[in-house]
């Protein structure tokens, strides 16, 4: 019981612990707010551009949503068929590694061109740099289906695509939900490197205007939102994964 | 009588061996309607492939099997399996486990919707045959290892298959449960008219519960000896114990340690 609670505090004390360390930091050797200003510096920039913040903050929101939601779906689909084929596992591979080396912030002026600036490109990118963990992980997922299993199911005359229905997804699960987790924190990413390139709104385009102007507390206040909105995005994803792959998750180490 | 199952002078080559030897050579077996046979060999002798042959997920190289008169060219669809890994899904209730076969057999596949309530019937009173009475809604992983196995059987059996292969079905068991086990074989046998072809190390176990004996040799596997088995039917446990039980079971291990000895 002691212990449980201690796991339930921890992750209080250690981020309190860590902003008070920076307090204490910027107070004693008298950093220049420029440089890095303290958290309570931050914070008191947060509440004085906060109608600024809340506007930018919710449409970089949807863009990562709506990337994000583009790579589940085709993620899912693109894994099932690499997870059911071998030939165009292999096939693809290449193509695919060699794409997710590229990095995003390099493939936004390319959607300049054919989108334009607007919504376009920051969902676009934040599709594009978090799809890739969900390929895998769901054809790993499918790819590993017990041979018995599946001779249990081709000696009743069951098809691939049966197989991959009833035992390839299902067992894929807790692979998939595991890599929404890394996925949804990607779409951040993605989103916020297209508004900054690409955009007239959104909290990216926030911190290329305010860092282009100087404006340092609220450059760090931008930054400190997008951290919050990252954790509150995953702390809903891994809960969702929990709540489907109850069965997955039975291990002693789970507990 | 006509044979169910007629292997006749079957090589099989995996196309994936390395080393080009067949996994069986020249193999010749008949398996009469309704009989329970056994498969006893060294290990690695093709046990497995010829399980493989049999209900149609690997075709041979030469040779031909027919099973239920006609030529195998494509999975059975007739048969039930059970291994020795009791490969029941995590997600699924046992009960749901049990009735997945007839998500993919026709012709329960396009009636299980509207029939849902007469197959969890069915697939209740086998698990009550089974001695697994009202666990159907458990998961597999909150059963042990004897109750996966039990329920692995309800599941190679729900769709009434008119042949069910066995891998070691009871290898990974105690030799307590094991026994236990047999006799819940023996009485589904009795039961059910299916036939049976069962896959074991256990020269008892093949004693026990069979009608007829073959001996595999060494790879590439062949059958070097063909034993009927002429106990009374229904058989007790006890009969383990009598001499001409352990004669035979001392018989069959004279013929497995000459095909390892050959090999």
């Amino acid at each position: 019981m002691k212990t449980k609670n201690q796991l339930a505090l921890a992750p209080w004390v250690f981020t309190i612990g860590f902003f008070l360390l920076w307090e204490i930091v910027c107070r004693v050797l008298k950093v220049s707010s420029f440089i890095l200003p303290a958290p309570s510096t931050i914070l008191l920039a947060v509440w004085e551009y906060r109608t600024q913040l809340a506007y930018h903050a919710m449409h970089t929101l949807w863009m990562t949503l709506a990337g994000f939601g583009l790579a589940v779906g085709f993620g899912l689909l693109l894994g099932m068929v690499l997870g059911s084929s071998r030939l165009i596992n292999a096939g693809s591979y290449p193509l695919l590694v060699g794409f997710n080396s590229i990095p995003k912030v390099a493939v936004v002026p390319i959607l300049v061109f054919w989108f334009g600036v607007g919504w376009v490109p920051p969902v676009l990118t934040a599709f594009l740099i978090s799809f890739f963990p969900i390929v895998v992980n769901v054809a790993t997922g499918i790819s590993t289906v017990e041979p018995e299993m599946e001779d249990v199911l081709r000696a009743l005359g069951a098809s691939k695509r049966d197989i991959v229905l009833k035992v390839g997804v299902p067992r894929a699960m807790p692979y998939f939900f595991g890599s929404l987790k890394v996925a949804i924190t990607l779409a951040y990413v993605g989103s916020v490197i297209g508004e900054q390139n690409a955009s007239n709104v959104g909290i990216g385009n926030l911190l290329t205007r305010a860092s282009a102007a100087f404006e340092v507390p609220l450059v760090w206040a931008a930054l400190v939102v997008l951290a919050v909105l990252g954790v509150v995005m995953y702390v809903i994803t891994a809960y969702v994964e929990r709540s489907m792959t109850g069965w997955a998750q039975r291990s002693q180490m789970a507990a | 009588m006509k044979p169910f199952v007629d292997i006749h002078d079957v090589t099989h080559v995996y196309a994936r061996a390395e080393d080009g030897l067949p996994a069986v050579r020249n193999l010749t077996l008949k398996v009469n309607e309704g009989e329970f046979a056994a498969i006893v060999g060294p290990s690695g002798c093709g046990k497995s492939t010829l399980m493989k042959l049999a209900t149609g997920l690997q075709f041979p190289r030469e040779g031909t099997v027919i099973v239920d008169g006609r030529q195998v060219g494509a999975p059975v669809k007739l048969a039930g399996m059970a291994f020795q890994n009791p490969t029941m899904l995590p997600w699924r209730t046992t009960l749901d486990n049990i009735l997945l076969p007839l998500e993919i057999v026709e012709p329960h596949r396009a009636r299980l919707r509207r029939h849902k309530a007469e197959y969890v019937a069915k697939a209740e009173s086998l698990l009550e045959q089974v001695g697994l009475k009202g666990q159907g809604r458990k998961y597999p992983w909150q059963l042990s290892g004897g109750m996966q196995q039990r329920a692995s059987l309800c599941r190679a059996l729900i769709h009434e298959p008119k042949l069910l292969m066995l891998d070691e079905p009871f290898g990974a068991l105690d030799s307590f449960t094991r026994e236990e086990l047999w006799c819940v074989m023996r009485d589904l046998h009795a039961a059910q008219k299916v036939t049976i072809i069962l896959v074991t190390h256990d020269l008892r176990e093949a004693a026990f519960l069979s009608d007829r004996i073959f001996c595999m040799s060494a790879r590439p596997g062949r059958i070097v000896a063909e034993r009927e088995v002429e106990f009374p039917r229904p058989r007790d446990l006890e009969i383990t114990y009598t001499p001409e039980f352990s004669a035979l079971v001392h018989e069959l291990r004279g013929h497995i340690a000459q095909a390892r000895k050959a090999a």
